[in-house]
């Protein structure tokens, strides 16, 4: 829509409405390739995952993962256009078409996948709800939390998931609900409450922005039990698989190339490995990408472009980011971790 | 009379009664008139003192002008001011190209000089219209980097410039002049039907200035100032319309005046900006999108004009009845009347409110957050999103209030001067 004039916004309306009886182009892909540019649904700002920095350039884990799909399609990561979105927007806004692709730290669940048209391509950050207390305590486990005040937000699964996890181990807890997420946050380091509750990497991004002066992030721990799971991960809309497939495969190639040790600094040596499982993961040996339906060289673009898994996380969340949350269940499954990828071949 | 008299004759005159002058008169006399007030006084002055000493310490002595990052702001004991210095350009701009910020900018510039010169009573008549088109001709230039005006644009221009002056001008005018009116109308029509059917192709004046920009990279002030201007420079005809529907004698008119306004007026604005950037998409075919910020625009569009239409219709019952029927008198036909008799003085009448609620208007744009729309309030949330600078919502929200505060309260005294200004006529 390039023809908005300030003069007739009504009129403008009336006209648009008009023209917007043309067919839908069938296949999303062929549409994203036509208008030459991805269309991104990401937060309106979570740190870490999708956040505009200063300059208006939006960064984080959510970002690189619609990155790398452009990279893999156009071999141009920055052809991306986001479209930031709130939680009550996200669904719709795929649902209609106004995006192509969610990166938004959804979470997957059975209906969504299901009864709203959707499809998850895979888990770019397995979430769960954790603890956090002051190191003063000396809690080394959850399991240790009896009788403890514990701060949640009212009405949320993190509210439902706390009173499960306290019955099923038989312990006591007083809650203390507030609604509010800075007012909550204004108690625990306060001292209202013993506990803080909420999804692991939220509690992570409060324990490295939020702790107020003279307290600092080392006074505080992140007890290693997660009590829910919240898998995090690129959505689309049902009706054009073969998007789909570049989808998942662009997030699992980031996966793939971290466990093979191909690194955005070491891609161009890769090249020339003998290894046939790299050979052909770096379109070396063709065939990956006809079959996905994009350029052979799909991978190297990404990993050149974007990094693999392990440096994403690395430079949105973990220890390059202020954040500094630790690898845990999105390690490699090679290290113990969940996150691992079918072969390419 | 009895107590006159005897001090007379006792030789001293009562004194004449003292009104202490200067400043300290004036203390006494208003701030410690007595033993409560003093003691009033003393309270409030030394907690006024105390927050400002406090505010002064925190805001300038042991504040932090400079400084890389987070962490390194928050070594000092006071704001973080050096948070406004990494993050004020991404505040007032959002994520317009970084490098042709001064687009934004001087779209901004457009448009305030613009509602500066508006303020103006000596520009209210056709120096309006001129001053408009062209801000608004440069501020959209300068935002969308391109314009396209298609040749619909110009028959519908045509159709409503001739069908108003025609009207407003007819039994007045010389017949040459209305014969012009009618031309233009009778053009503007014929040329929009044959257009929709299809005769005349499509067409458009395209002026293409500098490098296109989407309105989902727009944010920040420019956004507000957009929403808020054109928001409500369309939600006022659009009110007064409503307002005179309301008031009309034909049944239907007046029955869809109604409903509409208690419609609009009986749900919050957050649920029309849901319903159009949410359910709207639903309605339309797949693939086919409304720009999110022209959707926000037409929902603010809409709320504002049920309200400024209830404001209106509040100045049109104050008017007597002898105006109506003096204008029917003297022969004018319905326009006339109510362009040149009822309205000029019906909206003298009701500027303090119509002036409220552009204030609340203006303020209420910060809603279109919840759509995802970055306005300058969520791009101050924004700021405070970044890890790296994370933990300083207090000089944030300060800085955002402050900007707020110079467009409501010139607003305010603007108001305040045009009620002075307006009823000169029935001062005494």
């Amino acid at each position: 829509m390039r023809t908005i004039t300030s003069l007739a916004g009504a009129a403008a309306l009336a006209v648009t409405i008009g023209a917007a009886g043309a067919a839908h182009a069938g296949k999303d892909l062929d549409a994203i390739k036509a208008r030459g540019q991805l269309i991104c649904g990401v937060s309106t700002g979570t740190a870490g995952f999708s956040l505009a920095d200063s300059k208006g350039v939006w960064t984080g884990m959510d970002v690189d993962v619609c990155r790398a799909v452009a990279a893999a399609i156009f071999g141009d990561a920055s052809k991306v256009k986001y479209v930031p979105t709130t939680a009550q927007q996200r669904f719709t806004a795929l649902q209609s078409g106004e995006v192509d692709m969610l990166s938004r730290t959804t979470t997957w669940t059975l209906t969504r996948d299901t009864a709203l048209g959707f499809d998850f391509t895979g888990v770019s950050y397995y979430d769960g709800q954790g603890f956090m207390v002051n190191k003063k305590l000396g809690v080394k486990s959850a399991k240790e939390l009896n009788g403890a005040t514990i701060c949640v937000s009212p009405g949320t699964t993190t509210e439902l998931n706390l009173a499960d996890y306290f019955r099923a181990n038989k312990m006591q807890f007083k809650p203390v609900v507030i609604e509010k997420a800075d007012e909550i946050r204004a108690a625990f380091f306060t001292g209202r409450c013993d506990v803080y509750t909420t999804d692991a990497s939220s509690l992570y991004s409060v324990r490295a922005a939020n702790v107020p002066a003279p307290l600092t992030a080392a006074d505080f721990v992140i007890l290693p039990e997660i009590i829910s799971k919240e898998p995090l991960g690129p959505v689309v809309r049902h009706g054009d698989n073969q998007f789909g497939d570049i989808v998942r495969w662009a997030l699992y190639a980031m996966v793939e190339a971290e466990e093979y040790g191909i690194t955005s600094a070491n891609v161009e040596q890769m090249l020339k490995s003998e290894d046939p499982t790299i050979k052909r993961i770096l379109g070396v040996t063709p065939g990956m990408g006809k079959a996905l339906g994009v350029d052979e060289k799909w991978v190297v673009n990404i990993v050149k472009q974007v990094g693999n898994y392990g440096e994403a996380f690395d430079r949105n969340l973990g220890a390059g980011s202020p954040l500094k949350i630790e690898r845990g269940l999105n390690q490699l499954w090679t290290k113990g971790g969940l996150q691992y990828s079918p072969p390419i071949r | 009379m009895a107590d006159i008299a005897e001090r007379e004759r006792a030789g001293k005159a009562r004194a004449a009664p003292t009104v202490e002058g200067g400043a300290l008169g004036w203390l006494r006399r208003n701030l410690f008139s007595s033993w409560g007030n003093a003691l009033t006084t003393v309270v409030l002055l030394g907690f006024v003192v105390w927050i400002g000493i406090w505010f002064v310490d925190w805001a300038i002595v042991h504040a932090t002008f400079e400084a890389a990052n987070g962490p390194e702001c928050g070594k000092g004991q006071g704001a973080c001011w050096a948070l406004i210095g990494e993050k004020y350009r991404y505040i007032f701009f959002g994520s317009f190209p970084y490098e042709q910020h001064w687009r934004p900018l001087f779209a901004c510039i457009a448009m305030l000089a613009m509602l500066l010169l508006s303020c103006d009573r000596r520009m209210w008549n056709w120096r309006l219209l001129v001053i408009w088109t062209v801000g608004s001709f440069v501020t959209f230039l300068l935002m969308f980097g391109e314009l396209r005006f298609p040749l619909t644009l110009f028959f519908l221009v045509g159709l409503v410039a001739g069908g108003i002056g025609w009207g407003m001008r007819a039994g007045i005018a010389s017949p040459r002049e209305i014969a012009i009116h009618k031309a233009l109308t009778i053009v503007g029509g014929i040329g929009l039907a044959l257009r929709i059917v299809g005769v005349i192709p499509a067409w458009g004046l395209e002026i293409n200035a500098f490098s296109y920009v989407e309105t989902g990279l727009w944010g920040g002030l420019p956004v507000t100032l957009i929403l808020a201007t054109y928001g409500l420079v369309f939600a006022f005809p659009y009110g007064i319309l409503l307002a005179l529907g309301r008031r009309s004698n034909l049944p239907l008119v007046k029955g869809l005046c109604v409903g509409f306004i208690e419609l609009i007026r009986g749900v919050p604005l957050i649920s029309l900006l849901i319903m159009a950037s949410v359910m709207l998409p639903l309605f339309l075919p797949t693939g086919s999108n409304i720009d999110k910020f022209l959707r926000a625009l037409v929902a603010v569009i809409l709320f504002a004009g049920a309200y400024i239409a209830e404001i209106i219709r509040g100045g049109l019952q104050s008017l007597p009845r002898g105006q109506f029927e003096a204008a029917d008198a003297m022969g004018l036909n319905y326009l006339q009347k109510t362009s040149l008799i009822i309205l000029p003085q019906a909206l003298r009448v009701v500027i303090p409110p119509l002036i409220n609620t552009f204030i609340g208007f203006f303020k209420d744009t910060s809603l279109v957050l919840i759509i995802g729309i970055f306005d300058f309030l969520n791009t101050a949330n924004q700021a405070l999103v970044d890890p790296n600078w994370a933990g300083f919502p207090g000089e944030v929200y300060i800085f955002a209030a402050a900007i707020y505060f110079v467009f409501c309260y010139s607003m305010s005294r603007y108001s305040k001067y045009l009620e002075v200004e307006l009823n000169k006529g029935t001062r005494r």
